[in-house]
C-alpha cells in the first residue's frame, strides 16, 4: 500500500499530498494523473500529477475539498498509508518545440499546469504562464512558476493581488499583441477552460485543455469519463486527458460532473456530522457555495 | 479417461442402478430464493444441491463409455469421474478431480453455459434432462470449499523460469494455476484494486459471490501466485520492459474492456451507463450498499437495458435490485437469437423485467438537466440473415415509439483496450484490435507472448477464456523448459 510522507493544508480548503510511489513517479510525465482510493470502501478518485520527485519517488498531488472523499483525504496523516495509488494514467500532454508557448492555470489547476510548463521549458520553448484564483489566498505555486516562466501573469478575481481580472485577460492582450505563441494549454475550472477556449478560437492559435471527468477504471473499460469532442466521443482516460478545447462539449462536460451531486451532498453532511470522522476544524466548516450563498 | 472407455456391459463402479433405473430418476431441481425476496437483495440466487439431492443426481449419470460431456467442455473435465467420486461420498476427491483440469470449479459451476457444453451433449438428455453437470461442479466445490478441504495440490520443483501474467480474469488465472503448478514462478498484474476481473467487476454478487472469487485467488496465492493489483501494464510497464524486469513468458489476459455504444444522438447524456461501468460501480465498488461504501450509483425508477446478451441480463436485474420500478430489456432481434443464457432470461423475466424485442434505439432525450428521461425506439422485422448467420434486424418505417427511462445500460458488447497492443510493437492484431494468436499454442507474433480470453476473441464467456487458457499454459510450459534457458 502506497505510504503518505505529507498531507498538509496550503489555503483554504486545499491540500498537499505527497505520495511515495517510486516506480509509478519513474514513469509517469507531465500531464498524466493517477488514480487513488483512500481505504477500502472508498471510491476511486482521479487525481492530476503536479509534482514528480523522480530521486525521492514522491508524488505531488494538490486537491481542494470539494465532498466526502477529498475531506477523507485530509484525514490521512503522514505516514499513514492508503489503500491503492494506480498510474501513471491518461496519454502524457503533448510536447514539442513551438517557439513560444503559453500555459494557463486556474485555481487548483495552477498545480498540474507547473510540470507541463516544466516539459515545455526542457522542449526548448519561450513558455508563457498565466495563473490565477479568486483571491491571493488560494493563489498556489506562485514560486514554483516563477522558476519556469520566461514570463509569469498573476491574476485575481478580487483583485487582491496581481491583475484585477481573469487569466483570459493578459492571454487576449498577448493574442492582441500579435505574441507568436504556438500552443496554449490550459488547467483549471471548466467554465474557465471554456471561456479560454472560446476566446482563442478567433485567433487560431491551438488551444488544449487537460480534463478531469468522473471516472473508475482509468483503463478504458468503464467509459464513465467520456466526453464529446467534435462529433467524437471519446474516453478521458485513454484518448485524453488532454483535448483541443475549440472542439469540447463544456456544458456537457459541466453536467456530467455533476451526476451525483446529490448523493454526493448527502455523503458530506453525514460525513461532516460524524463526530468520528477526525476532520481538522477549518475542515468541518465546509459548504457548498450555494450554502454560502444563503440559497439553501 | 482409459479405463472409462474400456466397454462394460454391467455398471462395476459405485453406482448400482440399472441403465433402465437411472434414466427413471428425475432431475434434481436447485432451490433458489423465490423472485418476490431476491429482487430485493443481492444475495445468491440459486441456493445450491444438498448432500442428498447431489447424490440422487449423481445416481442419473450412465457412464457413457465415449464420454460426449468431456468432449463438451473446453477444459475436458472429468466429469464421469467427479460424479464417481460423489456416489464414493468423496466430495472433496470429485473437487480435487475437477481442479485437475479446471482451476475454477466453483466459478464455472455457477456461470458456465452448461446446456450448450457438456449438458447438451448428456446422453440421458436425449430422451429426458441430462444430468445437472453443473450443479454438480457447484455442489462439489462449495462442499471442499465449506468444508475446509481444499488441500494444496503438488507443486513441481522450481523450474527457474518466470512468468507474468497480465490481467487476473478467468483466462489469467487458469494460466497461472497450470503454471504454478508445474514450478514456474508466477506473478499476476491486475489493473484494478482487486483480482478477478469481469469475475469481480462485471458478474453480479447474486450470481456469483465476490467471496467465491477472492477464494479462488486466495487458493492461486497458497499455491505461490503473486498479485500485483493496481499495476497497469501498457502505462506503468510494457510488455517489452517486463522482459527487461526478467519474465520469461508473458500472457495477455485483459479482456475485452472498452465499451462499444450505439453512436446515436443523446448518447452521452447523465444516466447512460455502459454496462462495464454499471456493473462495476455496484460489483467491484459495491455501491448498492451506500451506507458502508462511497462509490455512488444513479438508481432509476425505470431502467432500459440495450442488448440481448448475459450482461444485459446482469444489468437489468441490477437495476431491479436497485429500486428500478420498471426494468426493460430492449434488444433489437427476437428471443431465439439473444445470447444469453436460458436460465438468465428465465430469472430475468421470474423477476417481471420486460422485454420489448425487435427494438432498436435510435435517439435518447434528455431533460434541461442533460439527464435521460426518454428514448425514441423503432420496431424492427426480421430480414435475410447476416453473417453471424442471424436473421438481420430491418427497421419498420413509421413505427417509432418513445420508451420513458431515467436509466439506460448499453450491454452490446466491448471493443477491445487498445493499451498493450499500442505500446506493444510487433503484436499483431485483426482490424477489431483483437489479439492474433496461433490456436493451438495462444502464441502470438511476438515471440515468449500468449494471449487468450476475451482479448483474443472478443466478448464470450468465462469458460472459453479458461479454455484458452489452458491451452496458452501448455504451450507456455513447453517454451519454458525448452526454449529458455536457465
Amino acid at each position: 500500500m502506497p505510504k503518505v510522507v505529507d498531507n498538509k493544508q496550503i489555503g483554504p480548503m486545499v491540500w498537499k499530498m505527497l505520495v511515495n510511489v517510486p516506480r509509478l513517479v519513474s514513469k509517469a510525465k507531465a500531464g498524466q494523473f493517477v488514480i487513488l482510493r483512500i481505504n477500502e470502501h472508498g471510491e476511486r478518485v482521479p487525481m492530476s500529477i503536479a509534482g514528480l520527485d523522480k530521486e525521492k519517488g514522491l508524488l505531488t498531488i494538490i486537491y481542494q475539498v470539494v465532498g466526502k472523499t477529498s475531506a477523507l483525504m485530509t484525514t490521512v496523516q503522514a505516514g499513514e498509508n492508503i489503500s491503492d495509488c494506480v498510474g501513471p494514467l491518461g496519454i502524457p500532454s503533448h510536447v514539442e518545440k513551438w517557439g513560444t508557448a503559453c500555459v494557463v492555470g486556474g485555481g487548483i489547476g495552477i498545480a498540474p499546469i507547473y510540470p507541463i510548463a516544466q516539459a515545455y521549458k526542457d522542449a526548448g520553448n519561450k513558455v508563457i504562464t498565466i495563473i490565477g484564483a479568486r483571491s491571493k489566498d488560494l493563489l498556489l505555486y506562485e514560486e514554483e512558476h516563477k522558476a519556469v516562466a520566461d514570463e509569469l501573469f498573476i491574476c485575481t478575481d478580487d483583485g487582491s493581488y496581481g491583475h484585477h481580472g481573469f487569466v483570459t485577460d493578459p492571454l487576449k492582450k498577448l493574442l492582441d499583441d500579435g505574441v507568436p505563441i504556438g500552443m496554449i494549454m490550459t488547467v483549471g475550472p471548466v467554465p474557465m477552460m471554456k471561456f479560454l477556449s472560446s476566446m482563442t478560437r478567433k485567433y487560431n492559435v491551438p488551444t488544449w485543455v487537460s480534463l478531469n471527468p468522473l471516472m473508475i477504471d482509468g483503463t478504458g473499460m468503464c467509459g464513465g469519463c467520456r466526453v464529446q469532442v467534435g462529433d467524437e466521443t471519446k474516453f478521458a482516460c485513454v484518448d485524453g486527458p488532454d483535448f483541443d478545447g475549440h472542439l469540447v462539449d463544456f456544458d456537457l462536460l459541466t453536467s456530467r460532473l455533476g451526476a451525483y451531486r446529490e448523493q454526493e451532498h448527502k455523503a458530506m453532511k453525514h460525513f461532516l456530522g460524524d463526530p468520528g470522522c477526525r476532520l481538522a476544524e477549518s475542515v468541518k466548516k465546509f459548504k457548498y457555495p450555494e450554502e454560502q450563498a444563503g440559497t439553501k | 479417461m482409459s479405463d472409462a472407455k474400456k466397454k462394460k456391459k454391467k455398471p462395476e463402479g459405485p453406482n448400482k442402478l440399472k441403465i433402465k433405473e437411472r434414466m427413471k430418476l428425475p432431475r434434481q431441481d436447485m432451490p433458489a430464493q423465490n423472485p418476490s425476496d431476491r429482487v430485493k437483495n443481492f444475495n445468491e440466487v440459486p441456493y445450491g444441491l444438498n448432500d442428498e439431492q447431489a447424490f440422487q443426481e449423481a445416481l442419473r449419470c450412465l457412464e457413457c463409455p465415449n464420454q460426449p460431456c468431456v468432449d463438451g467442455c473446453p477444459v475436458e473435465v472429468d466429469i464421469p469421474g467427479f460424479i464417481r467420486l460423489i456416489l464414493e461420498k468423496d466430495v472433496a476427491g470429485a473437487a480435487r478431480k475437477i481442479k485437475e483440469t479446471n482451476s475454477l470449479p466453483a466459478i464455472c459451476g455457477r456461470v458456465c453455459p452448461q446446456e450448450e457444453q457438456c449438458e447438451i451433449v448428456c446422453v440421458i438428455g436425449k430422451k429426458g434432462k441430462p444430468v445437472a453437470i453443473g450443479y454438480l461442479e457447484r455442489y462439489v466445490a462449495d462442499y471442499e470449499r465449506e468444508h475446509k478441504l481444499v488441500q494444496l495440490p503438488k507443486i513441481a520443483p522450481p523450474t527457474g523460469r518466470k512468468v507474468a501474467i497480465v490481467g487476473s480474469g478467468p483466462a489469467g488465472l487458469t494460466v497461472a494455476g497450470d503454471l504454478i503448478k508445474l514450478g514456474h514462478a508466477v506473478t499476476i498484474f491486475e489493473a484494478l484494486h482487486k483480482p478477478g476481473g469481469v469475475l469481480v467487476y462485471g458478474i453480479p454478487e447474486f450470481r456469483l459471490p465476490k467471496s467465491i472469487v477472492q477464494a479462488e485467488c486466495d487458493f492461486m496465492a497458497d499455491m505461490g501466485v503473486e498479485f500485483q493489483n493496481s499495476t497497469v501494464i501498457g502505462k506503468m510497464d510494457t510488455i517489452d520492459e517486463l522482459f527487461e524486469m526478467g519474465y520469461d513468458a508473458i500472457f495477455i489476459g485483459t479482456g475485452a474492456g472498452l465499451p462499444r455504444f450505439m453512436g446515436i444522438e443523446g448518447e452521452n447524456l447523465i444516466g447512460i451507463y455502459s454496462a462495464n461501468e454499471y456493473l462495476t460501480r455496484s460489483n467491484l465498488m459495491r455501491a448498492f450498499d451506500p451506507d458502508e461504501y462511497d462509490t455512488p450509483i444513479i438508481r432509476g425508477k425505470n431502467v432500459a437495458v440495450l442488448g440481448g446478451g448475459n450482461t444485459a441480463m446482469d444489468s437489468v436485474r441490477t437495476g431491479l435490485r436497485l429500486g428500478a420500478e420498471n426494468a426493460h430489456i430492449v434488444y433489437r432481434r427476437s428471443e431465439i437469437e439473444m445470447p444469453a443464457r436460458i436460465e438468465e432470461v428465465h430469472h430475468a423475466k421470474e423477476e417481471g423485467v420486460q422485454f420489448h424485442l425487435l427494438t432498436n434505439p435510435i435517439k435518447f432525450i434528455g431533460d434541461d438537466q442533460n439527464r435521460v428521461k426518454a428514448m425514441e425506439c423503432l420496431k424492427m422485422e426480421l430480414g435475410e440473415p447476416d453473417d453471424s448467420g442471424r436473421r438481420r434486424p430491418v427497421p419498420i418505417k413509421g413505427s417509432n415509439y418513445i420508451i420513458k427511462t431515467d436509466l439506460v445500460v448499453v450491454a452490446i458488447g466491448n471493443a477491445s483496450n487498445p493499451l498493450i497492443p499500442q505500446t506493444t510493437p510487433g503484436l499483431d492484431c485483426n482490424k477489431w484490435g483483437n489479439i492474433i494468436v496461433n490456436d493451438e499454442t495462444m502464441q502470438t507474433s511476438r515471440k515468449g507472448v500468449y494471449a487468450g480470453g476475451d482479448i483474443v476473441t472478443g466478448g464470450a464467456t468465462v469458460i472459453l477464456a479458461a479454455g484458452a487458457g489452458k491451452k496458452a499454459a501448455r504451450a507456455m510450459h513447453k517454451y519454458l523448459m525448452e526454449e529458455v534457458k536457465r
